[in-house]
């Protein structure tokens, strides 16, 4: 129980995938722009990511591993993400509508989304059980949600600044996503000790 | 790495992709959900700019509706005839033309001519001026010019010329989506084809607006002894136009001692 613990609090903030990891960053630029719509992509994440997790997690160990496959574990993994999410998008439009019509444009989005199939990669890698996976899965991708929140509120904020010509839009929002990964690599004097 | 590896990935890769594609193949049959063909047609019919002028959140929300019947066959303004006339066609219902409008930004008070309280310096945006005692400028219902209009809208119909917005209603779909985003609400929506238009928002009597600007409607009703058809009134000491009556003569324009009776050839009126 303490290292499924110790697993969420290291992905969620020591090792956030957004700025310690770096992966993720085409949604995090992309859908930052308004806090509630940040919101939005990061549920979305939160529900592909934990689902993606316990599904890469059997393929590898009922199929990749006896068959000495593991060589293959990303291509299998992009594939069974992608029709994952398909599947997901295709079953809330017709049973949760409600919850189609908040998640629904960000779905497509995640599909190839490197967050995604690097929590698969690395919980692989990390040599997680079943379990852990999908404990890994859920909390990096509540670390990519709290990332893009963030990153959003202070876009909203520099969006009505006056920044210098040169550094309008996307570089000065560069800039900010910089100053933000500094500030949570600080959790990285953290030793957790695994 | 034997023959065997490769044998024993081809199968089951084959198999992944068998399993994952017939399943997905299957979910579509049972999760099909029904659409009604002619919101997909109606989406295609609109102009796609997803303005919000039509009061919902964009062009897929404003077909559904229309489908539904939620909305009229003409509810998109930003269309006009073309767009109501192919909605109609596809609803199979008698054709309505909506009443095309167009913004026209109410204030003359350019740079030098409405006076200023104090210099802004802040987030160019009219919304955070308006917070530093009601904007720069003194007069309390002109524009602002910092371009919050500008950025609403999808149209690319607006930009801010000498310190005040101006409208360029060739671009102008009267989708009324700028008038919203006015926090000083001197944007109106007036008839397309209308040549004239009162470029004032000042509700104060003459004697103040003179004190703060050079260009402010003074109330002092020439314009309404001037009018044959009854047309143009003094209200809350502003003069406003009855475009139902107005039959453009210009005699107002040419009585008007502050020279604000626009006409749409006017330099002023033109975008740069």
């Amino acid at each position: 129980m303490t290292e499924i613990l110790l697993i969420m609090f290291t992905a969620v903030l020591v090792e956030n995938f957004v700025f310690t990891r770096f992966l993720g960053i085409c949604p995090f630029l992309g859908v930052s722009e308004k806090p509630d719509t940040a919101l939005g992509m990061g549920f979305a994440v939160v529900f592909v990511m934990t689902l993606a997790s316990a599904a890469t997690n059997l393929i590898y160990n009922l199929i990749l591993v006896p068959f000495e496959l593991k060589y293959l574990k990303t291509i299998a993994f992009i594939l069974v993400i992608a029709s994952l999410v398909q599947l997901i998008e295709m079953f809330l439009r017709k049973y949760v509508p409600a919850l189609y019509g908040a998640l629904g444009i960000y779905l497509p989005l995640i599909t190839t989304n490197c967050a995604v199939l690097g929590a698969a990669l690395l919980s692989v890698e990390s040599d997680y059980n079943f379990i852990k996976s999908v404990a890994f899965g859920f909390s990096a991708a509540v670390g990519f949600t709290l990332a893009i929140v963030i990153f959003a509120g202070v876009r909203e904020r520099v969006a009505v600044a006056n920044p210098p010509r040169s550094f309008e839009g996307i570089p000065i929002a560069l800039v900010t996503a910089g100053l933000i990964a500094m500030a949570f690599s600080g959790f990285s004097s953290i030793n957790l000790g695994i | 790495m034997d023959l065997s590896n490769i044998i024993w990935a081809f199968v089951w890769f084959t198999a992944l992709g068998v399993v994952l594609g017939a399943v997905l193949a299957l979910a579509s049959k049972i999760f099909a959900v029904k659409v009604d063909p002619r919101v997909e047609a109606i989406v295609d019919a609109l102009p796609a700019a997803n303005c919000g002028g039509c009061g919902y959140t964009g062009c897929a929300a404003l077909a559904e509706a229309i489908a539904r019947g939620d909305a009229a066959v003409n509810a998109c303004t930003a269309g006009g005839v073309e767009t109501a006339k192919a909605i109609a066609d596809i609803m199979g219902l008698p054709v309505v033309a909506p009443n095309r409008m167009r913004a026209q930004v109410m204030c003359s008070g350019t740079h030098g001519k409405a006076k200023l309280k104090y210099k802004y310096d802040g987030p160019a945006d009219c919304n955070a001026a308006m917070r530093l005692a009601g904007g720069d400028k003194l007069c309390p219902n002109g524009c602002i010019g910092h371009g919050t209009c500008v950025a609403a809208c999808k149209f690319n119909a607006i930009e801010i010329k000498d310190d005040i917005a101006v409208v360029d209603y060739n671009r102008c779909t009267g989708c009324g989506v700028c008038v919203q985003s006015c926090p000083k609400k001197v944007i109106k929506l007036i008839p397309y084809e209308s040549d004239h238009w009162v470029s004032c928002n000042s509700l104060d009597n003459g004697k103040t607006t003179r004190s703060y600007c050079d260009v402010g409607c003074i109330a002092c009703r020439l314009c309404e002894k001037a009018c044959e058809y009854d047309a143009i009134h003094v209200k809350d000491n502003l003069a406003e136009i009855d475009y139902s009556k107005c039959t453009s003569c210009g005699k107002c324009v040419l009585k008007c001692p502050r020279k604000i009776i626009l006409h749409s050839r006017d330099p002023r009126a033109k975008t740069a």
